[in-house]
């Protein structure tokens, strides 16, 4: 692999003291190439979400190291698109896409010009206008992956962005993201406890067993997209990371 | 229909009310002197008008009503954020709100008296500390009831000073429970506004005093209908507001 853009070693988090002391990860390496979408499963509780969090700065490790090699000139290395939207309710969903250009140094104007691109790339162009309680669950999560582009980061960090949408909507957002990654060359580090969805976006899923949460199985998955989710070697792939997914949690 | 309806009960109870009014002391049942009949009023709102009496004592009141209400906002907002962000300053100042905050705002009249003399700062004062508490305590609850997720939202974009997390997310998310405070000490600082004049300041409530030591009780109906009137305005005037400022909300 070249030089990696993300190079987590060794890392750990617990939290608490002595008795109540919970080891959320435990001496945890991965590295992301790239350019790559690397989909991390697992089930609930075994620290996806924290990792993510670890990398955003939300959280703070207890051991280990995470180095980022973003762009010399970036800003903002990553941004993060929740599992619920998180869009700001009294800002119109320009204005919540232009979110974290502020303080950048760009002027109003160009803000909003480099949001409104970013909601083209999203195809929400028309929407410009609106409060997001207008919006459905799936023009929200649109909203919130434009808002993360804006921000021209190396890397997008995805906490089960389409989790909470009806499968029709998930499978168009995972379309859409297939698109909007080839187009821009995005790192995009993306978590999820659902196996097709994985397959479906990835060219590497890793499994994350636990807890304490390590990593315990990794696939590569070189199929060309477009992918189709009744492809015969994805359903195999898919197949397989169940088969060791539930082959973990019994020895656990 | 059913507006219809409504709007020509409402006319029916208010003129209902008006009847039963002019009649009681039309009727001998109480002396015109204690309880003036509805249809005097106009002539005496009138004469106070050309008298030049009325539009002075309202504008002096309101002078007071905005300078209190500003004042005691201003400052209830402000303290209420830095308590509502601060767990270290609220428990710093948790005892001393403690004592304080039972006081009614009328309790300050004397010393409202001895600082300030029989002066509008005098009245102001005491508006002042009575819209303060309100609105400290809407600001606090507002700020401490934000979701956590948004203010994680700013982080994640790298807004990370308390500063930032106020104007990019605490104060936006906070302003609808700040506008509940602030509309209920409009009506709060009205009240305030006639016991503050009625130890002298020059006002509304002073002419009332005035008007009532003298027995025109006409005069005092007048002003009681003022205020009723005024306070109507600044409400609706207010909702209007809200309603433009919480536009995003569903």
């Amino acid at each position: 692999m070249p030089e990696p853009i993300i190079d987590i070693r060794a890392l750990s988090l617990a939290y608490g003291e002595g008795e109540s002391r919970n080891v959320v990860l435990e001496s945890l390496d991965l590295a992301v190439a790239r350019g790559e979408v690397l989909v991390i499963v697992g089930e609930s509780g075994v620290g996806k979400s924290t990792l993510l969090r670890v990398l955003m700065g939300l959280s703070r490790p207890s051991g280990g190291s995470v180095a980022v090699h973003a762009r010399p000139d970036c800003r903002t290395p990553m941004a993060m698109v929740f599992q619920d939207a998180r869009l700001l309710p009294w800002r119109r969903v320009i204005d919540n896409v232009a979110f974290g250009l502020e303080g950048s140094g760009l002027s109003r104007g160009q803000r909003r010009e480099r949001a409104r691109a970013m909601l083209a790339l999203v195809g929400l162009s028309d929407l410009a206008g609106r409060w997001p309680h207008q919006l459905s669950g799936g023009q929200r999560q649109r909203v919130a992956i434009a808002r993360a582009l804006a921000v021209e980061p190396d890397v997008l960090l995805m906490d089960e962005p389409f989790s909470a949408l009806d499968s029709f909507t998930r499978e168009g957002l995972q379309d859409e993201l297939q698109r909007i990654t080839a187009e821009t060359g995005k790192t995009v580090l993306f978590v999820t406890h659902d196996i097709d969805e994985a397959v479906t976006i990835a060219d590497r899923v890793v499994v994350i067993a636990g807890p304490p949460g390590r990593i315990a199985a990794e696939v590569r998955i070189d199929l060309p997209r477009p992918r189709l989710r009744r492809d015969a070697t994805l359903q195999d792939i898919a197949r397989q990371l169940r088969a060791e997914l539930s082959r973990r949690s019994a020895e656990l | 229909m059913q507006l219809i309806r409504s709007t020509a009960l409402a006319a029916a109870g208010l003129l209902a009310f008006l009847v039963l009014w002019e009649a009681v002391p039309r009727l001998g049942l109480v002396n015109p002197a204690f309880l003036p009949p509805p249809s005097t009023i106009p002539a005496a709102f009138l004469r106070e008008i050309e008298l030049g009496v009325w539009l002075t004592a309202v504008l002096s009141s309101l002078s007071h009503y905005v300078a209190g209400l500003c004042a005691g906002a201003g400052a209830g907002i402000a303290l209420g954020l830095v308590s509502g962000m601060s767990r270290g300053f609220e428990a710093f100042t948790a005892w001393v709100v403690r004592l304080l905050r039972p006081i009614p705002g009328l309790a300050w009249v004397p010393f409202a008296i001895i600082w300030f003399g029989v002066e509008p700062s005098a009245a102001v004062f005491i508006i002042a500390v009575g819209v303060f508490w309100i609105v400290f305590f809407a600001t606090q609850g507002a700020v401490r009831g934000v979701d956590r997720d948004l203010v994680e939202v700013a982080q994640a974009f790298g807004f990370r000073g308390p500063l930032q997390r106020l104007v990019k997310i605490l104060l936006p998310a906070a302003t609808p429970g700040i506008l509940v405070g602030l509309r209920t000490a409009l009506g709060q600082a009205w009240m305030a506004v006639v016991a503050a004049e009625i130890f002298g300041v020059p006002g509304v409530g002073q002419r009332m005093m005035q008007a009532s030591s003298l027995l025109s009780t006409d005069i005092v109906v007048v002003y009681m209908l003022t205020m009723a009137g005024l306070y109507g305005l600044f409400d609706s005037a207010f909702v209007a507001l809200q309603g433009w400022l919480l536009r995003w909300r569903a």
